[in-house]
C-alpha cells in the first residue's frame, strides 16, 4: 500500500446498517395490522369491565380451526426449507393454501354455529356483536395472505425463484397464524 | 484499499436502485402516475393548497355568521344556493357542516396529507442521500388513494343533505344515527369512506418513510448526522404507523353501527319521543379510541412543522442548531408520550377523578420537552447571524404560536380548570395557535425555503415579507380575542349567541375576529400569486441559494429522476457546521471531508482523520 493513498483517502465513513426495504416495509405493515386489532381488543376489554356484557360458550371449531392454522404455517416453513426442491415446495404451498381455505371454512362455520345457538350480530348484547368482529376481521386478513401464496406459488411456477418475495410471504403467514392463536387465547380466557 | 471499499459500497447501492425504471417523454408517466418522489411531494403540496384554499373559504363562512349574525348574505345564493334561510342567513346544519368539515379538511387534508406528503416525500431522499424513495409504486399509490379520498370528501360537499356535520371528532350517537341530523345521513356515510381511504394513503406513505430513512441512508450518514427535519419526518411516520389503524378500528366499529344495526357505541337513545332498539354500547369508548389517535395526530401535524423550523432557523442564523440531541431527545420524548395522554380530552366525561389527576400529570410532563424544543430554537438565534428571509419570519412566527399556544395547553391540561374552559372558544384559540397555525406556518416556512430546489426559480422575497406580516398580525388579531371569548364560557360550535345575554356583551369581539379573519385569508392570495407566477417567471435559482449544508443542496438546479446526476455523496460530518470558528466559508456542507477543512477541526474531529490513516500519526493537517 503506498503513502499517498493513505494519505487521501483519510476517513472512510460506514454504510449505514439496513436491510431489505421490502421485508422491512412488511414488518411495519405487521406493526400497523397489530396496532388494528389491538385497539378492537382494547374496546373490548373496556366495555367488558363496564358490566352487562353476556358470556356465554365458544364453539369447539374454533379451537380446532387454531390447530389447522398452525398446521398451515408448519407447511409453509417447510416450503420455505425445501424451496430448492421446486416441486415440493409448489406441493407445500398447495397444502398451505388449502390448509387455509379449510381454516376459513371452519372460522365460518364457527361463526354460523354461534348464530344458530342464537347469538347474533346485530341486536344481541355487545359481548356478541364484539365477538364476531375478530374472526371476521382475521378472515379479511387471511384471505389477502391467500392471494399472496397464490403469487408466490405463480412465481415459482414460473421458475424465478424469489427469496425475498417466499419470506415476505412466510413472515405475513406466520404472523396471522398467530395473530389468530393470540385472539383465540384472548377470546377463551377473556368471555 | 479505502476508496475501493467506498466505491463498492456505492455500487451496490446504485445496483439496488435499478428497480425503478427511467420514463422519458410520456406526460402520463412523468406529470400523472409518477413514481418520482419530487413529482409525488409537488402532487401532495398542489393538492393540499387546494384544500388549504376550500378549508379557509369555508371558515370565513361560518366567521360572517359569528361576527355579523344580522348581515344578509343573499349576495352568497349563487354559491351557497339552498344553504342560505329565506332571510339570507346560514342555515343552521349547514353551519354545523361548515365547522366539521374545516375541521377535517384542514386537520387530515392539509396538515397531515399536504404536510407531510410534500415535504416527508420530497426532503427524505434528498436530505439521506437515496436516489428515491424504498417503494416509489407505494408512493404513487400513497398519493391516488389520497385523491380518491379528497375527490370523495369534495363531492360530500355538494349533496343534498349536506357533508358530515357532528365535528371534525364525528362523536356517535349523532354521528351515528342518520335521523339525529341532515349531515349523518349520506355525508356522514361519504366521510367515513374518505377517511378509510385517507388512512390507506397515510399509512402507505408512512411504511415507505421509515423503510426508506432507516435502509437507504448514503454512506457515511449514520442516525447521529440526520437533519433534524429527517427525524421529525421520521418520526411523524412512526406515529402515524401506531395510531392511524385505531381510528380506521374505531371509524369500523362506527360503520357497524351505522349501517348494520349493531349497538357498540350505542344505547339508551330516545329520538322524537321514540326509543331506540340499541341497548348496551358506550359512546365514550369511541371517545378512548378517537383520541388514542387524535392526540398522536396534532402532534403528527406539528412534529413536520418543528423539523422544518430546526433546519431553517440553523441555516438563517449562521449558527448550528442548539442542543442537536436534546431535539432528537425531546422528540422521541413526545412522540412517545404523545400515546398516553389522550384522555385530557375528555376530562369532562365523567371519567374517574384520580384517573383524571394522571392524565393530568402526563398532559403537563408532555410540556417538558415542548419547552426544550422552544428554548433550543431561542438559544438557536440569540446572537445569530440572521438572515431574515421569509421562510425564516415565517420559522421565527411558528416558535411564538407554538409558545403561546403551549402556554394555554398547561391550563387545559389540569382536569379541574378543564371543566370551565372544555369546549370553549379557549380550546378553539389554543389548538388554532399551538397547532393550527404554527403547522400552517411550518409548512409555508418549508415552502419558501424549498421552492428553490422544487421548481429550481426564486420566489419573490418582498411578496414573502407581505404575505408574513399580514398573516401573522391576523392570526394573532383571530385567536387572541377567542381566549377571552372562552374564558367567559362561550361554547364551541354554536351557531348564535345572540339569544343569551351573557354573550351580546362579545359581539364586537366576535366582530373583529371576523374581519381578521377575512383579512388573513385575503393575504393567501398574495402567496398564491407569488407562488403560481414564479413557478413560471422567477429568476432562475442557483443551486445552493440559502448556503446550506445538507445534501439536497448538493444536487443541480433542478434534480432530474435519480437526484444526482453521478455518484451519491458521501457524509462526514453533522448537518449543522455554520460559523465554525476557523473556517474559511460560514458553513461546511455535510460531504467536505475533514481532511479538506483542518483549519476549523476540533481535535475530536482530527482525531478520527488521525486514526484511520493507520497509524501513520501525522494527521490530515499537512493537506
Ligand atoms: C404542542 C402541540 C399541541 C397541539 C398540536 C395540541 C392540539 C390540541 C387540539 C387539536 C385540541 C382540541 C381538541 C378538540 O377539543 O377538538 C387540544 C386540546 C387540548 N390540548 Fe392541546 N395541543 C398541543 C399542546 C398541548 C399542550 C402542551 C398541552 C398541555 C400541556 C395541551 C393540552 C390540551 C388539552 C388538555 C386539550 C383539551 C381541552 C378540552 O377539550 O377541553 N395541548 N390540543
Ligand atoms: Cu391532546
Amino acid at each position: 500500500m503506498n503513502e499517498a493513498v493513505d494519505f487521501k483517502i483519510v476517513e472512510a465513513p460506514a454504510k449505514p446498517i439496513s436491510m431489505n426495504p421490502k421485508k422491512f416495509g412488511m414488518w411495519l405493515f405487521i406493526a400497523s395490522v397489530t396496532m388494528l386489532f389491538m385497539a378492537l381488543m382494547s374496546a373490548y376489554i373496556v366495555r367488558r369491565a363496564e358490566g352487562n356484557w353476556v358470556f356465554y360458550e365458544l364453539p369447539n371449531i374454533f379451537g380446532y380451526s387454531t390447530i389447522l392454522v398452525i398446521l398451515s404455517s408448519v407447511c409453509l416453513q417447510l416450503a420455505y426449507f425445501y424451496r430448492v426442491n421446486v416441486t415440493r415446495a409448489n406441493n407445500l404451498i398447495v397444502a398451505t393454501f388449502l390448509l387455509g381455505i379449510v381454516f376459513l371454512a371452519m372460522q365460518s362455520l364457527g361463526m354460523y354455529q354461534l348464530l344458530k345457538e342464537g347469538h347474533h350480530f346485530t341486536g344481541g348484547n355487545v359481548s356478541e356483536s364484539f365477538f364476531f368482529i375478530f374472526p371476521w376481521l382475521h378472515g379479511l386478513h387471511i384471505i389477502g395472505g391467500l392471494v399472496y401464496l397464490i403469487i408466490v406459488f405463480i412465481t415459482l411456477r414460473k421458475g424465478s425463484f424469489n427469496k425475498v418475495q417466499m419470506e415476505m410471504c412466510t413472515t405475513y403467514w406466520h404472523f396471522l397464524g398467530l395473530l389468530w392463536l393470540y385472539l383465540f387465547v384472548f377470546l377463551t380466557l377473556l368471555r | 484499499m479505502a476508496t475501493l471499499d467506498v466505491h463498492h459500497h456505492i455500487e451496490t447501492h446504485d445496483h439496488d436502485d435499478h428497480g425503478h425504471e427511467h420514463h422519458h417523454g410520456n406526460f402520463w408517466t412523468t406529470y400523472i402516475f409518477s413514481e418520482d418522489h419530487k413529482v409525488i411531494a409537488k402532487q401532495f403540496l398542489l393538492t393540499g393548497m387546494a384544500w388549504a384554499l376550500i378549508g379557509g373559504i369555508l371558515s370565513v363562512l361560518f366567521r360572517l355568521q359569528l361576527g355579523f349574525p344580522e348581515a344578509n348574505l343573499s349576495w352568497l345564493k349563487p354559491i351557497l344556493g339552498g344553504w342560505l334561510t329565506a332571510e339570507g342567513k346560514i342555515d343552521p346544519d349547514f353551519y354545523l357542516a361548515l365547522v366539521t368539515m374545516h375541521g377535517t379538511i384542514m386537520v387530515f387534508f392539509v396538515l397531515t396529507a399536504g404536510l407531510s406528503g410534500t415535504f416527508s416525500n420530497f426532503l427524505i431522499p434528498l436530505q439521506i442521500g437515496a436516489r428515491d424513495m424504498a417503494s416509489g409504486f407505494m408512493n404513487m399509490l400513497s398519493y391516488w388513494f389520497f385523491f380518491l379520498s379528497s375527490v370523495i370528501m369534495f363531492i360530500s360537499l355538494f349533496i343534498s343533505t349536506g357533508p358530515a356535520a357532528g365535528g371534525w371528532v364525528i362523536y356517535p350517537p349523532l354521528s351515528a344515527l342518520p335521523q339525529a341530523i341532515p349531515g349523518s345521513g349520506l355525508g356522514m356515510t361519504l366521510w367515513l369512506v374518505s377517511m378509510a381511504l385517507f388512512i390507506v394513503s397515510s399509512l402507505l406513505g408512512s411504511i415507505n418513510y421509515i423503510t426508506t430513512v432507516i435502509n437507504m441512508r448514503t454512506v457515511g450518514m449514520s442516525f447521529a448526522k440526520l437533519p433534524l427535519t429527517i427525524w421529525a419526518f421520521f418520526l411523524t411516520a412512526v406515529i402515524g404507523i401506531l395510531s392511524f389503524p385505531v381510528l380506521f378500528g374505531a371509524a369500523l366499529l362506527l360503520i357497524f353501527d351505522r349501517s348494520f344495526g349493531t349497538s357498540f357505541y350505542l344505547s339508551d337513545i330516545y329520538i322524537g319521543g321514540e326509543a331506540l332498539p340499541n341497548q348496551g354500547g358506550s359512546p365514550i369508548l369511541f371517545q378512548h379510541l378517537f383520541w388514542f389517535l387524535g392526540h398522536p395526530e396534532v402532534y403528527i401535524v406539528l412534529l413536520p412543522a418543528l423539523g422544518i423550523t430546526s433546519e431553517i432557523i440553523a441555516t438563517n442564523s449562521r449558527k448550528p442548531i442548539f442542543g442537536y440531541k436534546a431535539m432528537v431527545g425531546s422528540m422521541l420524548g413526545i412522540a412517545i408520550l404523545s400515546f398516553v395522554v389522550w384522555a385530557h380530552h375528555m376530562f369532562v366525561t365523567g371519567m374517574n377523578p384520580f384517573l383524571g389527576s394522571v392524565f393530568t400529570l402526563l398532559t403537563l410532563i408532555i410540556a417538558v420537552p415542548s419547552a426544550v424544543k422552544i428554548f433550543n430554537y431561542v438559544t438557536t438565534l440569540w446572537k445569530g447571524n440572521i438572515r431574515f428571509t421569509p421562510a425564516m419570519l415565517f420559522s421565527i412566527g411558528l416558535v411564538s404560536f407554538f409558545l403561546t399556544g403551549g402556554i394555554t395547553g398547561l391550563f387545559l391540561g389540569n382536569s379541574a380548570v378543564d371543566i370551565q374552559l372544555h369546549d370553549t372558544y379557549f380550546v378553539v384559540a389554543h389548538f388554532h395557535l399551538v397547532m393550527g397555525s404554527a403547522s400552517f406556518f411550518g409548512m409555508m416556512a418549508g415552502v419558501y425555503h424549498w421552492f428553490p430546489k422544487m421548481f429550481g426559480r426564486m420566489m419573490d422575497e418582498k411578496l414573502g415579507y407581505l404575505h408574513f406580516w399580514l398573516t401573522f398580525i391576523g392570526v394573532y388579531l383571530v385567536f387572541f380575542p377567542m381566549h377571552y371569548i372562552g374564558i367567559a364560557g362561550f361554547p364551541r360550535r354554536y351557531y348564535s349567541w345572540t339569544a343569551f345575554e351573557t354573550f351580546s356583551g362579545f359581539a364586537d369581539l366576535n366582530m373583529l375576529v371576523s374581519v381578521a379573519a377575512i383579512i388573513t385569508l385575503a393575504a393567501q392570495f398574495v402567496f398564491l400569486f407569488n407562488f403560481i407566477y414564479h413557478i413560471f417567471r422567477g429568476k432562475l435559482a442557483p443551486a445552493n441559494p440559502w448556503n446550506s449544508t445538507t445534501l439536497e443542496w448538493t444536487t443541480p438546479r433542478l434534480p432530474g429522476h435519480g437526484n444526482w446526476p453521478g455518484e451519491i455523496p458521501t457524509v462526514y460530518r453533522w448537518p449543522y457546521d455554520y460559523s465554525k470558528p476557523g473556517s474559511k466559508e460560514d458553513f461546511i456542507p455535510q460531504h467536505i471531508p475533514f481532511s479538506e477543512t483542518p483549519e476549523s477541526n476540533l481535535p475530536n474531529e482530527n482525531d478520527q482523520i488521525k486514526l484511520d490513516l493507520g497509524g501513520a500519526g501525522v494527521g490530515g493537517n499537512k493537506h
